[in-house]
């Protein structure tokens, strides 16, 4: 007991020449969160169970998984029109920036882990058509006015088109969610929009993939990362998976840098966001959880870091909004 | 900086922490004070933080976005009871607390607040109460939930309310909705919920019944507004206004009171009118 309010007021007089606060009682209750949190942690660091992070509460790790699962479960009906009213409709730009960056050919294989409602794979199948229609619309334009030479050297329309037709059947995504329910809501989806050929729903752990070695030219996890448990497990699956000349890419939340941006954002975040989940999915906890989770993720560099351990190579980050999501992206040599 | 002070503000801070989210502080304190709500440290099986179970603290701005939420939701989808009980909650502070002091000044109502009665179907012996004449409260009350279909144990629990003895007020509120429309002989279609909530409105003051009494009526077709203005809404309004306190009543000792009987002590005349209960797909159309 006494080693443990040492250690707390060690912590309290190191964050408090930290803080820039000038409230005194707001600086004690906000000193005293962090520290307590990992005086909790030096207590059951020695246990036998370890323990980690869900939202702002510590839990044995065991548990966090269950506690996601149940947290999915709950939101999956309303996931795709909370995303919406609580983002103000961003995510779709993030969603499109990510496959911007992309930029899949068509023939590419997609891994969508924690895909649950298929947003990317969606978007990606969307992209590779319109490459393909658009490859398609410059022959046709260059076959407008050819020379004699070109109209007998391209004369093979026939197994052109049977090419570019066995490229689209290559153009696959998987889809892979450990959660059941959003994987209905995705196909779903799919099936209202008439998407079928090319996309496939797999259930799978991301610390734990149900694939072979080198299966797929893109890895993708989008705003899924910071619910897996073991975020090092995760990175090296996808290693596993990739094939070599692979690419990682992760959406996710991140730390806002400008301060001001920093202060909204949160105010937000804390008041906003679980009222909208209450009234809209009538579920505050889940909400709640989901933005503390995204306080919990490391930071753009830290996750560099890791990335880049796991043994990706060319690790880069493009901040979205600020700094509200981050783009990363590794390649596999 | 002495560390027993440390220590001594953070327990402080720990026992306060539910206060300092209802009051005005900085948005960054709000933000702290939810980390606290969702400390491992309080108790070894906190299957819930906050004053009671299923307490969610907020500050008065999430107060104010929950009741302009939840009225728009109540508003397109009036089955969406969990947003109508939000409603009720994050508006009715000074309704419950004058409510509170009313049943405190009831000696009946007294024993309600210190023994803390839930009607739940666990606790209501309902064989017994089938055994029960005709006439008797608790036979009338059976003979309603099976002409409704409806059960006691469909209330949403009180979240958003930030005392716990208020709390408790709010749930039996809640609990006692479906007595009072036995007491008033009133039906779970729309005009019958329209004019219970009519009573409610004049006896507990609560905004949310305020709404739901002066929007209901916009939902009724022409032929069933009729009664509702010219005998029932009156009739409701003035024994909202007479009758004894609704809430003061331990109800779960009086099911072989007649309910004639029960009527005269509340001060509540008998309906004008009997409103057939019809089943719920019927009243969708009305």
């Amino acid at each position: 007991m006494a080693a443990s309010i040492r250690l707390l007021a060690r912590r309290i007089v190191r964050d408090a020449s930290r803080n820039i606060n000038s409230s005194v009682s707001g600086r004690i209750v906000r000193s005293s969160c962090p520290s307590n949190l990992s005086a909790c942690r030096c207590f059951s660091d020695g246990a036998t169970d370890k323990s980690t992070h869900f939202g702002f509460e510590t839990v044995p790790e065991g548990e966090k998984a269950e506690r996601v699962y149940k947290v999915f479960e709950s939101v999956a009906q309303k996931y795709d029109v909370m995303n919406d009213a609580m983002s103000l409709g961003v995510h779709r730009l993030w969603k499109d920036m990510l496959l911007h960056v992309m930029n899949p050919q068509p023939g590419m294989r997609l891994l969508d882990v924690a895909g649950g409602t298929g947003d990317i794979s969606f978007r990606f199948l969307d992209y590779v058509r319109s490459q393909q229609e658009r490859v398609a619309r410059r022959t046709a334009r260059a076959n407008q006015t050819p020379s004699w030479q070109e109209i007998s050297t391209s004369y093979t329309p026939p197994t052109e088109g049977i090419e570019m037709e066995t490229e689209a059947r290559e153009s696959r995504a998987v889809v892979c969610d450990i959660n059941k329910e959003m994987l209905k809501v995705g196909k779903q989806k799919a099936e209202s929009m008439g998407v079928s050929s090319g996309l496939s729903w797999v259930v799978g752990d991301a610390e734990e993939l149900p694939f072979d070695d080198d299966q797929f030219d893109v890895y993708t996890i989008a705003f899924g990362i910071r619910n897996v448990t073991h975020i090092d497990l995760a990175l090296q699956e996808a290693v596993r998976v990739l094939k070599p000349g692979g690419r990682f890419m992760c959406l996710e939340f991140s730390k806002v840098t400008n301060p001001l941006l920093s202060r909204l954002y949160d105010a937000y975040s804390f008041q906003m966001i679980p009222v909208l989940g209450e009234v809209i999915a009538g579920d505050w906890k889940s909400y709640q959880y989901l933005v503390e989770s995204i306080r919990k993720f490391p930071d753009q560099e830290t996750f560099k870091r890791m990335i880049e351990e796991a043994g990706f190579f060319s690790v880069r980050y493009h901040n979205l909004t600020g700094g509200v999501v981050a783009l990363h992206s590794g390649f596999k040599l | 900086m002495s560390q027993p002070t440390h220590t001594s503000q953070m327990l402080r801070s720990l026992l306060v922490s539910s206060r300092r989210c209802t009051g005005r502080g900085l948005f960054m304190d709000e933000a702290a004070c939810v980390r606290q709500q969702h400390r491992g440290l309080d108790s070894a099986d906190s299957h819930y933080d906050g004053l009671y179970p299923g307490h969610i603290p907020t500050n008065p701005i999430q107060k104010a976005l929950l009741a302009v939420g939840s009225g728009v939701a109540a508003l397109q989808d009036p089955y969406r009871h969990d947003m109508v009980a939000v409603l009720g909650e994050t508006t009715g502070h000074l309704a419950l607390m004058t409510l509170r002091d009313r049943m405190r000044g009831d000696p009946e109502g007294y024993t309600i607040l210190t023994e803390r009665p839930r009607i739940r179907l666990s606790t209501l012996d309902l064989s017994k109460m089938a055994s029960l004449p005709d006439g008797s409260f608790g036979r009338e009350y059976l003979r309603f939930l099976e002409d409704n279909r409806v059960t006691p144990d469909s209330r949403v629990n009180v979240k958003f309310v930030d005392n716990e003895e208020l709390a408790y007020v709010m749930q039996r509120y809640r609990e006692v909705h479906d007595l009072l429309h036995t007491l008033l002989g009133m039906p779970t279609n729309m005009l019958g919920e329209v004019a219970v909530k009519w009573f409610e409105a004049a006896q507990t003051g609560l905004p949310m019944c305020i709404l739901g009494a002066a929007l209901g009526p916009l939902r009724l077709s022409t032929s069933r507004l009729e009664p509702l203005v010219t005998s029932l809404g009156p009739w409701a309004v003035r024994n909202g206004r007479q009758a004894r306190c609704v809430l003061s009543i331990f109800y779960e000792r009086r099911w072989e009171q007649s309910l004639e009987n029960l009527r005269e002590e509340l001060n509540i005349e008998p309906p004008p009118l009997t409103i057939r209960a019809t089943s719920q797909k019927a009243t969708l159309d009305s």
